[in-house]
């Protein structure tokens, strides 16, 4: 049984999720038997951003509900999408009279429960459309990116939707610039210890103490390749080629970049890693807008991080600029 | 004696003893899912169960359609992920093959099969050969419309055999959906989840009413 300081093994998903309402100082609202939380004050007409997945991914997703950001988040079990009477309720929460975007990784249980609860809020006259984020280049080659995973680049879609949904005049235009977003992200990941679903207490993979998994997925699935551990400079190299050669980044692009915690890596790590992405995008000539570095998307404890980045236009870039005021996210 | 139909009190009953064994296998499906996925089958299939277990003690069914309704959307509710879609989805599907009926027999057992599955694959998109639950259901849809003027007793050994030996196939297959597909060649030598729990369902279907048999 692995540690973790918990109640009930059963809970901790709504537990936690108390918790971050809490935390959010009144600017949430917890829909208990949703197991949701939404924006205190969404005005009207405003086209809505729901967003949502399994939990244990803290503070994905619901650590980015706020200004500018998600106008609600609904949650599952760890690692299990929400049910569709969940999302459905989330939904007439968030939905001033605009439709509802519905923004989550690309994973089959997500992608079902979405689809049922969008087929309820049309019977409600609730328009909704729906965004599978895909950026793992690790899950799958390019020619089938539909199924690859979504991972840490959930941060930055959700980061210019969010921008984008406060002021887009309707849902076609919100889901345009939402899908440009995601589809200009590209991610990968590293594992070298895994994470545990508190309820069974045990890890969700096996591998050895001198082993590491590049292109580990979120839940442990696996990635491309299992290796002897190797100097930080060395991995890095191998990811970066992986992310840059598939959308593919070139010379004078500009980039947003986030290096991302999957839960137990320290920032010295993160902090090592990213000198070495510099080093390489300077090469390939590709200039760094802005760097974030920390624990935005996680797998309990498992131990690695990931690399995304996001090629800005001057469209996606104005809205990245916009402020974004979250738990887990704060832009002035 | 054979048993020929269920009333709509033994329906309930049915799924009482299905939910209660379910709930039993807890431990069994969260190690075949470690194997293979992420580790959380069995503890979705044991609270979905639950809740299933509690819907029927409290709710009042007009009919049987209606009370595999109610498990499919209770499932689906408390379940989550994929697991609560897909089996939340068989049952909400497998109702639709039971309209008008008063009572369980085997060519309403048949029909609920076959909706169930239709529904199935609607929503998750699998086929048989893609290592998911369709490939003990399939054909234990197929076994049952084969053999839909047989006893109840006989149909579900029928199907509950078909869909034992179509998740034991799976063995063989490489998983190309869910959790499990970026596993390749690795997700080779073990069952699938969900294909196990299918099975279980029927079987568990079969003892029952293998019980009443017995008893009269």
């Amino acid at each position: 049984m692995i540690k973790k300081i918990i109640n009930n093994p059963k809970k901790v998903a709504e537990e936690a999720l108390h918790g971050l309402n809490l935390a959010y100082q009144g600017k949430t609202i917890l829909l208990s038997n949703a197991s949701a939380i939404v924006k205190t004050t969404i005005h009207d007409q405003k086209v809505a951003l729901l967003v949502g997945g399994g939990s244990g991914h803290e503070p994905l997703f619901a650590g980015f509900v706020g200004t500018n950001l998600a106008d609600g988040a609904v949650c599952g079990n760890v690692f299990a999408a929400p049910s569709p009477d969940q999302i459905l309720a989330a939904t007439q929460a968030v939905n001033r009279g605009k439709g509802v975007l519905y923004l989550y990784g690309n994973y089959a249980g997500d992608n079902m429960n979405f689809d049922i609860a969008a087929e309820l809020a049309t019977a409600m006259d609730i328009p909704t459309k729906s965004i599978r984020i895909w950026d793992d280049v690790a899950s799958a080659p390019l020619e089938k990116i539909e199924e690859r995973r979504g991972i840490a680049g959930d941060l930055f879609v959700i980061k210019i939707a969010g921008a984008s949904a406060s002021s887009a005049a309707n849902l076609e235009e919100l889901t345009r610039i939402t899908t440009k977003a995601r589809d200009n992200i590209r991610s990968m990941g590293v594992a070298v210890s895994p994470g545990s679903i508190p309820e069974t207490g045990e890890p969700t993979f096996e591998i050895g103490e001198d082993e590491i998994e590049i292109g580990m997925g979120l839940h442990g699935e696996p990635g491309v390749a299992r290796e002897k551990m190797m100097p930080a400079n060395v991995l890095v190299d191998v990811m970066m080629e992986h992310i840059l050669t598939d959308l593919p980044f070139v010379a004078g692009d500009e980039v947003c970049l986030l290096v991302n915690n999957l839960g137990a890596t320290t920032m010295m790590e993160l902090l090592i890693a990213n000198t070495r992405i510099r080093e390489i995008l300077a090469d390939k000539e590709i200039s760094v807008y802005d760097t974030l570095v920390g624990s935005y998307c996680t797998s309990q404890e498992m131990a690695g991080f990931s690399i995304s980045l996001m090629k800005l236009d001057n469209e996606l870039k104005k809205y990245y600029d916009m402020p974004a005021d979250s738990l887990a996210l704060i832009k002035r | 004696m054979a048993v020929n139909s269920l009333s709509l009190e033994q329906v309930k009953d049915l799924f009482v003893f299905i939910s209660s064994h379910m709930i039993e296998s807890k431990d069994m499906l969260t190690h075949a899912d470690q194997a293979i996925g992420d580790g959380d089958h069995g503890i979705g299939m044991a609270r979905g169960f639950e809740a299933v277990a509690e819907k029927l003690d409290s709710g009042d069914f007009s009919s049987v359609a209606d009370i595999f309704r109610s498990v499919g959307f209770t499932l689906l509710a408390s379940i989550g992920g994929a697991s609560g879609a897909i089996f939340g989805s068989f049952f909400i599907g497998a109702s639709n093959g039971l309209k008008d009926c008063s009572k369980l027999d085997s060519p309403a057992f048949a029909r609920c099969l076959q909706a169930g599955l239709e529904m199935v694959k609607i929503r998750g998109k699998a086929k048989v050969g893609d290592k998911t639950m369709v490939d003990a259901l399939e054909p234990a849809a197929q076994a049952a419309q084969a053999n839909k003027e047989k006893s109840l007793d006989e149909i579900t050994l029928l199907t509950s055999q078909a869909a034992e030996s179509g998740k034991e196939n799976t063995k063989n297959l490489i998983a190309t959906t869910g959790k499990a597909k970026t596993l390749g060649e690795r997700s080779l030598g073990h069952p699938d989840p969900g294909a196990i729990s299918m099975s279980l369902i029927l079987r568990f279907t079969h003892e029952h009413i293998q019980g009443l048999s017995n008893e009269m």
